[in-house]
């Protein structure tokens, strides 16, 4: 079987070429991934780039991605496969003096059979990336529906048998970890937990995906974000959000931060007006009457 | 599921994979579930990734065998333990010339029986303890990060006194340590350095962000030294010994009454994402446990694409009644850690019941839903609760006869059919008149009454507790000692 990938740090330059900064973890399971053959579960917080490492894992394998977005009540029928009752149906009444054996045979034929995504990466013949989005979000009842799929990357159809992929698929699953996922699913997995990215990594985050950004700001940028995931807070800034925050503060002309426009701009970082309240007391206050984290 | 006892095979021809098995048994006995599929899957793992890249490595087996990021400190812990550098440079009574590492710096020697540095050696033997502080300085200042891994080497070399041995455990040498390095100065000095640095006065905002940055640093520094005493303390005491040592119990199973302040720190952090992951859950339970009467029009609709025939039925959204819950919690200093957990538990869902009123007492009783009218932020009422709410009416012992009397003459009149009570307490009475009766009245009145005991079930009825006694007039009493416990219960609860 070939791989996607040479070694661990060639899964590194490839995703960073698609200007995704992988960590030593990150780049490490892909790698093993690929190798094992064994489909990633990632977790997080929201908007640390879960999603996005599975679009850019495709784009630098050249593979098509399959998406599925999970949500309450999916079920087999929009995850799998469907059968087509209506053209069924059809089919049946356009032709009800002929003999119904002959029907009954055509009737569960690949031509009315509906693909659904799950079904799709594993009848691809073209290399693919399927991304499970959001799997928290499945009842518990409906990830059994995964299982099959993930371990022995096959689907059982009763009334066509099993269809086998031609070729190992990655997967990537995401979770925000609304609820804690089964055993049964987590065994199959390999964990990868994208927590928020350090200093180093957040500023090179910022300066390769904000146009026109000067390594000060990104730096002051990066640096004000981390002070503010250290304060207790509902809702720690995310990366997409620190993304956002430092596309302002370009659009705005601004090139260096002070607790002004750090006040001004701070509702594009954070989310609750508690949170807001509580940063722009931090960014005001003289830091002498602070306590600094772990001294 | 394999048995925790499983047998280890030692002497086999793959040294790598007896270690792993063993590590894996530590992981067991740590209390981390790991499955045989998850064992085989590690092992596979690492036959891709060089040993020699050790982060690859720890992440390798991390991403096989552990599936709860909660779970992750006590992979790293162990992960120290079993795959830490070792070599003769940790060996702690020889002396001798030190390997040089493999990133090309230079370790350095163990001093012999004295704390005093001795001659010879590595570059850094010679330096004064001055010189030795102001390149700490200048490595922090600039933050170089191999420069500050070389100095806390040599600075555990120096201050732990490390005797090969010496049954104490790594918390005492890192007290040493950190002692004899006088960090807490350290911040201030830093700080005064980088704004006499500036070529302008510093903006409160600027400091505050070069204050994160040395604090940072510092603690970067103080997690070296502690991984530098953890590896020698590995090659002086073997890893069975250490690792048993290490051995913590895993945050949701931190029992509430014992808890040391870092833990607690540790279970406030973890309340957060569990209450919100409880309330994500029982909301969806809410919606999708029952199914409630049959929508008929709606069947009808759908029946259209069936030719007419009803073939999908249809259900309305079920809407079941929400319980109004009161909570009497026990505030006094053995059992308050475990009342401000449940209280956050139970505001945190606060939706998921048309009415919570709390109510805290230690021999006086108060109520305290006022202080979670409107507020957003719940740790910081919960904070106020055990601060402002006027609990004590004599001594300030616990007496739960004098507050459940309170209760009575003031609040009987609120407590209906739709009412649970909860009551939070070990019961411990300090001898004082039990008064239970107000139990069995309440118990009447109201839908349901729980008891939730944070105190193990084998202490119950001994002493001054009379668990007992009030259970007879509860419909459940429950032990809930740490988060997984009082996960569940709340639960049950909806």
């Amino acid at each position: 079987m070939s791989h996607r990938f040479e070694d661990v740090a060639s899964v590194r330059t490839k995703l960073a070429d698609a200007r995704y900064l992988a960590d030593e973890g990150i780049a490490g399971i892909v790698y093993l991934a690929d190798r094992l053959g064994k489909p990633i579960l990632v977790e997080g917080p929201a908007g640390t780039g879960k999603t996005e490492l599975a679009k850019c894992v495709a784009e630098v394998t050249g593979a098509r991605l399959i998406r599925l977005q999970c949500y309450e009540g999916l079920d087999e029928s929009k995850a799998l496969y469907e059968w087509n009752y209506k053209k069924q149906l059809l089919r049946i009444q356009t032709e009800e003096d002929s003999d119904w054996a002959d029907i009954e045979d055509d009737l569960f034929s690949e031509e009315f059979l509906l693909t659904r995504p799950l079904l799709e990466a594993i009848r691809a013949e073209d290399p693919v990336v399927l991304l499970v989005d959001e799997v928290d979000r499945l009842e518990i009842e409906t990830e059994a529906l995964l299982l099959e799929i993930l371990s022995e990357y096959q689907v059982s159809i009763p009334e066509l048998g099993t269809v086998v992929a031609t070729q190992v698929p990655l997967v990537f699953l995401t979770s925000n970890a609304t609820r804690e996922l089964s055993e049964a699913l987590k065994r199959r997995c390999l964990y990868l937990y994208i927590d928020y990215p350090d200093l180093d990594r957040e500023r090179q985050i910022v300066e390769s995906k904000v146009e026109g950004i000067n390594e000060n700001l990104a730096d002051q940028v990066a640096r004000i974000v981390r002070s503010v995931r250290q304060l207790d807070l509902k809702k720690h800034p995310s990366v997409s959000e620190t993304l956002d925050w430092a596309r302002t503060l370009v659009l705005l002309g601004i090139d260096k931060v002070d607790a002004q426009t750090a006040t001004d701009t701070v509702n594009i970082l954070l989310k609750y007006r508690t949170d807001i309240d509580k940063a722009v007391k931090e960014f005001a206050d003289n830091p002498d009457e602070l306590v600094p984290e772990g001294a | 599921m394999v048995s925790l006892a499983e047998p280890t095979t030692h002497g086999g021809e793959h040294p790598l994979l007896d270690l792993l098995s063993d590590f894996i048994v530590e992981l067991r006995r740590a209390g981390l579930p790991v499955s045989l599929t998850e064992n085989l899957d590690a092992m596979e793992a690492v036959t891709h990734i060089p040993i020699e890249d050790r982060e690859a490595f720890k992440y390798a087996l991390g991403a096989t065998l552990v599936k709860n990021h909660a779970h992750w400190k006590a992979f790293e812990v162990v992960f120290e333990v079993y795959f830490s550098l070792r070599g003769p440079e940790y060996e702690v009574i020889r002396e001798g010339d030190d390997a040089v590492r493999s990133d090309g710096e230079d370790g350095e020697v163990a001093p012999g029986d004295g704390q005093q540095p001795q001659g010879g050696g590595g570059g850094m033997q010679a330096l004064t303890p001055e010189q030795l502080a102001e390149m700490l300085f200048k490595a922090l200042m600039n933050g170089d990060a191999a420069m500050l891994a070389a100095l806390a080497r040599q600075a555990v070399t120096r201050f732990a006194g490390m005797e090969p041995g010496r049954p104490v455990g790594g918390t005492y040498y890192l007290y040493r340590t950190l002692r004899n390095l006088e960090l807490d100065d350290l911040l201030e000095q830093l700080m005064e350095a980088s704004r006499e640095d500036a070529p302008e006065d510093l903006t409160p905002l600027e400091e505050r962000l070069e204050r994160d940055e040395f604090s940072d640093r510092i603690e970067q520094l103080k997690r070296e030294i502690e991984a530098e005493i953890r590896r020698r303390l590995v090659a002086d005491r073997g890893i069975d010994a250490m690792a048993k040592t290490l051995r913590k119990p895993l945050p949701e199973d931190v029992d509430f009454m014992h808890a040391s302040r870092e833990e607690l720190a540790n279970l406030r952090k973890a309340i957060y994402p569990l209450t919100r992951k409880l309330a994500a859950r029982l909301a969806r339970k809410r919606r999708h446990g029952r199914k409630g009467a049959l929508d008929f029009r709606s069947t009808m609709r759908h029946s259209l694409s069936y030719g007419g025939v009803p073939a999908e039925l249809k259900f309305r959204y079920p809407r079941p009644a929400k319980p109004e819950i009161m909570v009497v919690a026990d505030i006094s200093g053995s059992v308050a850690a475990f009342a401000r957990f449940t209280l956050h538990l139970v505001y945190a869902i606060s939706n998921q019941f048309s009415k919570v009123r709390s109510y805290v007492f230690i021999d006086g009783l108060d109520e305290v839903t006022r202080f979670f009218d409107g507020v957003e932020d719940i740790g910081e009422a919960v904070h106020r609760v055990n601060t402002e709410a006027d609990v004590v009416w004599v001594d300030g012992h616990s007496d739960y006869g004098h507050a459940f009397g309170v209760f009575w003459e003031r609040y009987n009149r609120d407590i209906g059919p739709k009412t649970t009570v909860l009551v939070l307490g070990d019961a411990r009475n300090n001898y004082h008149a039990s008064q239970s009766w107000i139990l069995k009245e309440v118990q009447h009145k109201a839908r349901k009454v729980y008891w939730l005991n944070p105190e193990p079930r084998a202490y119950w009825d001994t002493g001054d507790s009379i668990v007992g006694e009030y259970g007879n007039h509860c419909d459940g009493v429950f032990e809930v000692r740490n988060l997984r416990q009082l996960e569940a219960f709340v639960e049950k609860l909806v």
